[in-house]
């Protein structure tokens, strides 16, 4: 009993401390801000462009690990999972030796069309879909896996190709998993910090997301960097608010 | 395996044990606990050892940002020296009416770095223009002498990234990401392996000073004076000069 009312005020305080810390009457100024608008802004289309990516890439490779049995699946599922453990600054470096200047792909790409991704906005958006996409396809592969697929057996045996049973059967079947798996992915990608400011730098407008611009903020104006937290907060509560019907339902 | 296991977790006690000796044997035991900016760490340490052999004391350091152990010297934090970056954060120690007599015993200039071998063929402040270059956020010192300096000289061209600390922005530069960086001076003595410095005429225009001073809390005044005093002697000025820094 104890150790688990530890536990509760050990995830709650700092939240309400924080809130209590905020300074109301300045609050709406923080939030109107350019900058504030701006990172916030492109923080709500970098994850939302991330996740279509996350969903048109980890949809097909969910389904390949719930469903065909081919050599080196577990390995592959592995690999799936390493970033979420990933420190996101070490996804960061690794994203830099990829697709940096003179990475591996980076360089020839810059040799051959002259695009880098660093210091963009595409390089946003490849940060988040790298540390998103674990999300999507565990979700999604977990959903695919608990439903049946004598429904998509039945499907096939009634003429209906392997595209017409992927769309029309096996995806709704497993919608409560791949909504999990988006709103938790947008969510990681949203909260993205270590490896977008190791990859990406941090610029207003094109790569200065909302906690980027937190962190930032934080080394001269404590207040502000309190009130944009507060908001970040909000979206947070609100994700889980959408999710409650999955997780926090009363069984 | 379960001797290894004892033998393991012996050996901290042994190691304790025989630095408690030698630390009788020098005489006393005096110790001294100097809090720095993150940006003497190298130089500190150097200048330590000297230090140490002369007043048969103990030196230890604890290094960070000037304005989180400003504030913390502040809130009473033990310690014998604190040594900042800046003025301001000095300020918010002396307005707490802990610290001794301030005194400046550096500066730092901001130079341009490039990777090595210059790729980008940055010669001056002109040539940032059109290049990808870094430099601090506004927010933070480093970040705060980047602006006075490039007002003054009157270039407009925009980074492509504002770094939240100095050591990422010249971090962005030794991994060949950007083309060029604003950094201190030393930071580019210290990574002179992977970059290259372009001097900037007319750096010393936007200085930024470091200031220490002893401190209230300090248990052995002497030897914080004494630190102070050496720091700002001919000897330490000498290595400090050496690791780029410039004298007061």
């Amino acid at each position: 009993m104890v150790p688990a009312v530890l536990a509760t005020l050990l995830l709650l305080v700092p939240l309400v401390a924080m809130v209590a810390a905020a300074d109301w009457q300045a609050l709406p100024g923080h939030l109107t801000s350019p900058a504030a608008i701006d990172a916030l802004r492109l923080s709500l289309v970098t994850s939302t462009v991330a996740i279509v990516f996350c969903l048109l890439l980890g949809l097909p490779l969910a389904w390949l690990l719930a469903r065909v049995d081919f050599r080196g699946r577990g390995a592959v599922r592995a690999l799936v999972t390493v970033p979420l453990v990933l420190p996101p600054v070490v996804a960061g470096v690794a994203l830099r030796s990829a697709f940096g200047r003179s990475g591996v792909i980076g360089g020839p790409l810059l040799e051959w069309t002259g695009f880098a991704f660093p210091f963009t906005t595409y390089g946003v958006v490849l940060a988040h879909v790298f540390v998103s996409m674990p999300f999507v396809v565990i979700a999604i592969e977990g959903a695919l896996r608990s439903a049946d697929p004598r429904y998509d057996e039945a499907a096939a045996t009634l003429g209906a190709t392997r595209w017409t049973t992927f769309r029309r059967v096996t995806v709704p079947l497993a919608l409560p998993g791949v909504v999990a798996g988006t709103v938790l992915g947008w969510a990681r990608s949203l909260g993205e910090f270590g490896a977008t400011i190791t990859f990406n730098g941090n610029y207003p407008g094109t790569t200065q997301t909302m906690p980027t611009l937190i962190y930032v903020t934080r080394q001269s104006d404590q207040a502000a960097a309190i009130s944009l937290s507060l908001l970040m907060l909000l979206v947070s509560v609100g994700i889980l608010v959408a999710l409650r019907d999955h997780w926090l339902g009363t069984p | 395996m379960r001797r290894l296991a004892a033998l393991v977790l012996l050996l901290p006690l042994a190691a304790c044990g025989g630095g408690d000796d030698g630390e009788d044997a020098a005489g006393g035991g005096a110790r001294l606990t100097v809090l720095a900016a993150a940006s003497l760490t190298d130089v500190f340490d150097e200048l330590a050892t000297p230090f140490e052999e002369e007043h048969d004391a103990d030196v230890t350091f604890s290094f960070g940002s000037s304005t989180d152990l400003a504030e913390q010297v502040a809130d009473g934090a033990p310690g014998d020296v604190l040594a900042t970056a800046d003025e301001a954060s000095m300020q918010l120690a002396e307005d707490a009416g802990v610290t001794g007599e301030v005194e400046p015993f550096a500066t730092n200039v901001l130079t341009i770095v490039v990777p090595a071998g210059n790729p980008a063929g940055i010669e001056s402040l002109d040539d940032l223009a059109g290049a990808t270059w870094v430099r601090c956020a506004d927010e933070v010192p480093c970040g705060k002498v980047a602006v006075s300096l490039l007002d003054a000289a009157g270039v407009t061209a925009e980074p492509v990234s504002l770094e939240e600390d100095v050591r990422a922005t010249l971090d962005k530069v030794a991994s060949g990401e950007a083309d060029a960086g604003l950094v201190y001076a030393t930071d580019a003595v210290a990574a002179a392996a992977e970059v290259d410095a372009v001097e900037i005429p007319g750096a010393e225009q936007a200085l930024t000073s470091y200031y220490a001073a002893t401190l209230a809390q300090s248990e052995d005044a002497d030897l914080a004076a004494d630190w102070v005093a050496w720091v700002r002697s001919d000897e330490g000025q000498a290595i400090l000069g050496d690791a780029g820094f410039g004298s007061p």
